[in-house]
């Protein structure tokens, strides 16, 4: 499934569960199974997508990879490293090479520094630049982002949500990283300057080369930036490929479904179509299914959708899928 | 410095207020919270009194008259005179400096030691915060005064040891405050934003926690001000604090005040109510200062916060009321 050499980044075997915990001896009684089991690779250069429902686990994967948790389990390749295996002083070094862009604009930044600093900091941090060399990137940095660098004494609340976002992609651009995970980095603000910050995110990817995990619910808008797409339910990668191969021939019964709610912009277009609404609620993941996650929601569950885990399968080229029903 | 005035080009409202928050803070203060405004006025007394009390004071604290023993208030003696003769009012302002030393001082230890251990039991959490936290329970179930008590009679008695028992072991106590604190603030998103850019540990507690703690912090320490003027009173009442003749409050009330206090109550009267006085100050301005810097009080983007909201939405009713009222008068 992979290729050592071209890949920047590597997941094998991801599991991430947290621990639910009771009573005064804080006893583990139950695990969420936030991310169970998932393997999947991003090359050089490219995005990959990431979509999914509110609690299916991406988030969990995009900061698995960065190594924000403790618990996790799996390895994590990052450009021939694996990032599980080095020690804490390591791992901050390599932090370098690899940033996240958060998906809340306001929460994401220290309400008592100002932009400048805010944006300085991982120059501060890694010690990459000093006096006037430290005011000149930090000044291009703001340029980067198209905002103006006489910004830089203002403090978080004198910026919209579309400014600080920019803010945000200016501090994780900071350290010239080869490797940014976007989470969700657009669903907080408003459509309108949703397009500008993903039409940023696309100019920064070309110019500086970056590789992207994209994280979103929004397919319309992981479409237009992605190279492949990954579709997770409840912990698990459920189908994988490219942007256009996924929405021209979705194969697992969910992004079929997934697809069908994507509104489309023509109102006599919309009207003819099937939509296929699912019914009932995720599963719980502390307690999912047996069998196939999707099985209690697929309308075409099987029984050895009930008994059996479908693993991913290749279904040719770049196209794999986790379904009974994909030979 | 320069770069500060291009910004200000930027927005002239919100410039105004960065620049003068304190100012702000204080039209607040009295606006909002008249008792705070007393209390606070009380507390800049006591400061200015303490730090001038040579100069204030018409005698020394230990210069003795004993053509004048147990005057009654008057002109001379304008609060009188105690059993050896030495002027109320001077050892009332020499007094002064003392609660204000102790006030100062221990409520700063207080908070160097909170802060401490809250930063590292409330960031750290698991293992760390379990023993640390077991250890302030074994401090705090110590009833407070036993425990002074007990470690003033092994340093001996004397202003510093006052101040260093007082402000460790009430910090001790009030780095519950600030743990808590901490693990609220440690929760927001950008302290994982730091920690994803690589900040070590103790950037991310000096540079992005503790500025957002500094709230309780200042409570702390106008709370453990009050508490510290009267634990060390509290002391030397009982003969362990501040040795005479160095007039502190708490010992002028004990001994000879207790003794002659049929005869001359103003001995015992006068230390009592500056006592009473300054912690009732300092404890109105601690609430007011609680109050008014609440984080769940401020709003996040209008920098007005609740305040600018409730004001607004204040004259709105305002306004709206006279609407109302001239439509009535009108249709009449």
């Amino acid at each position: 499934m992979s290729n050592a050499t071209e890949n920047l980044v590597e997941v094998q075997d991801l599991f991430m569960y947290f621990p639910v915990t009771a009573g005064i001896m804080q006893k583990r009684v139950a695990d969420v199974k936030a991310v169970d089991g998932i393997s999947f690779f991003i090359k050089k250069g490219e995005t990959l997508g990431l979509v999914g429902e509110s609690g299916c686990g991406k988030t969990t994967t995009g900061r698995c990879i960065l190594q924000l948790y403790d618990s996790m389990k799996g390895n994590i390749i990052f450009d021939g490293t694996d990032l599980t295996k080095l020690k804490r002083e390591q791992m901050r070094r390599m932090r370098r090479y690899m940033q996240l862009i958060f998906q809340d604009p306001f929460a994401s930044l220290d309400p008592r520094m100002t932009a400048g600093e805010i944006i300085g900091e991982p120059l501060k941090v890694h010690g990459l630049a000093k006096g006037q060399e430290y005011r000149d990137q930090v000044a291009e940095l703001f340029r980067m982002v198209e905002l103006e660098p006489f910004m830089a004494d203002r403090y978080p609340h004198e910026f919209s949500g579309g400014q600080r976002q920019r803010i945000g992609i200016a501090r994780a651009l900071a350290v010239r990283p080869s490797f940014i995970v976007c989470d969700e980095p657009v669903s907080a603000l408003d459509v309108s300057i949703q397009a500008q910050i993903i039409i940023l995110l696309e100019r920064l990817r070309d110019e500086l080369n970056l590789t992207y995990l994209f994280i979103a619910h929004d397919l319309s808008v992981v479409r237009n930036i992605s190279d492949r797409v990954a579709v997770m339910y409840l912990g698990k990668i459920v189908e994988i490929t490219s942007a256009d191969e996924l929405y021209a021939n979705p194969l697992h019964p969910y992004t079929i479904a997934l697809l069908s709610a994507v509104p489309i912009p023509d109102p006599a277009v919309d009207r003819t179509r099937e939509r296929i609404i699912l019914t009932g609620d995720v599963p719980s993941p502390i307690n999912p299914p047996r069998g196939c996650n999707f099985n209690p929601r697929c309308a075409q569950a099987m029984d050895i959708c009930r008994e059996e885990t479908p693993e991913l399968k290749n279904v040719g080229g770049e196209h794999w899928a986790a379904c009974h029903l994909v030979k | 410095m320069s770069d500060r005035a291009v910004g200000a080009a930027g927005g002239p409202v919100l410039e105004a207020r960065r620049h003068f928050w304190l100012v702000d803070f204080f039209i607040r203060l009295v606006r909002e919270k008249p008792m705070g405004t007393f209390g606070g006025v009380i507390v800049l007394i006591l400061l200015v009194v303490g730090i001038f009390a040579d100069l204030l004071a018409p005698f020394g604290y230990n210069y003795i008259n004993l053509k004048a023993i147990m005057v009654p208030p008057s002109a001379g003696y304008i609060l009188g005179t105690d059993n050896i003769g030495r002027d109320l009012l001077s050892r009332i302002i020499h007094g002064a400096r003392i609660s204000m030393y102790v006030g100062l001082g221990a409520a700063t230890l207080d908070v160097v030691v909170a802060t401490l251990i809250g930063l590292i039991s409330g960031y750290f959490g698991g293992k760390v915060d379990l023993i640390l936290q077991r250890f302030v329970d074994a401090v705090i179930v110590f009833p407070a005064l036993f425990f002074y008590l007990a470690v003033m009679a092994i340093v001996g008695p004397g202003l510093l040891q006052v101040i260093f028992c007082i402000g460790i072991l009430t910090g001790i106590g009030s780095s519950r405050l600030v743990r808590s604190a901490v693990m609220g603030a440690k929760q927001n998103v950008y302290v994982d934003a730091a920690k994803s850019i690589g900040s070590s540990n103790a950037r991310i507690l000096i540079r992005h926690i503790l500025p957002n703690v500094f709230a309780p912090i200042i409570i702390i320490f106008t709370i453990a001000m009050g508490a510290a003027i009267i634990a060390e009173a509290s002391l030397s009442f009982l003969g362990f604090g501040i040795p005479p003749p160095i007039p502190s409050w708490g010992g002028m009330l004990s001994g000879p005040s207790r003794k002659y206090m049929v005869d001359a109550p103003w001995m015992a009267i006068w230390p009592g109510l500056a006592l009473s006085l300054v912690v009732y100050g300092i404890n109105m301005f601690g609430d007011a200062l609680r109050d008014l810097l609440d984080p769940r009080l401020r709003g996040g983007v209008g920098g007005m916060g609740a305040y600018g909201s409730e004001r607004a939405s204040k004259a709105l009713a305002k306004r709206t009321e006279k609407g109302l009222r001239a439509r009535a008068q009108k249709s009449e």
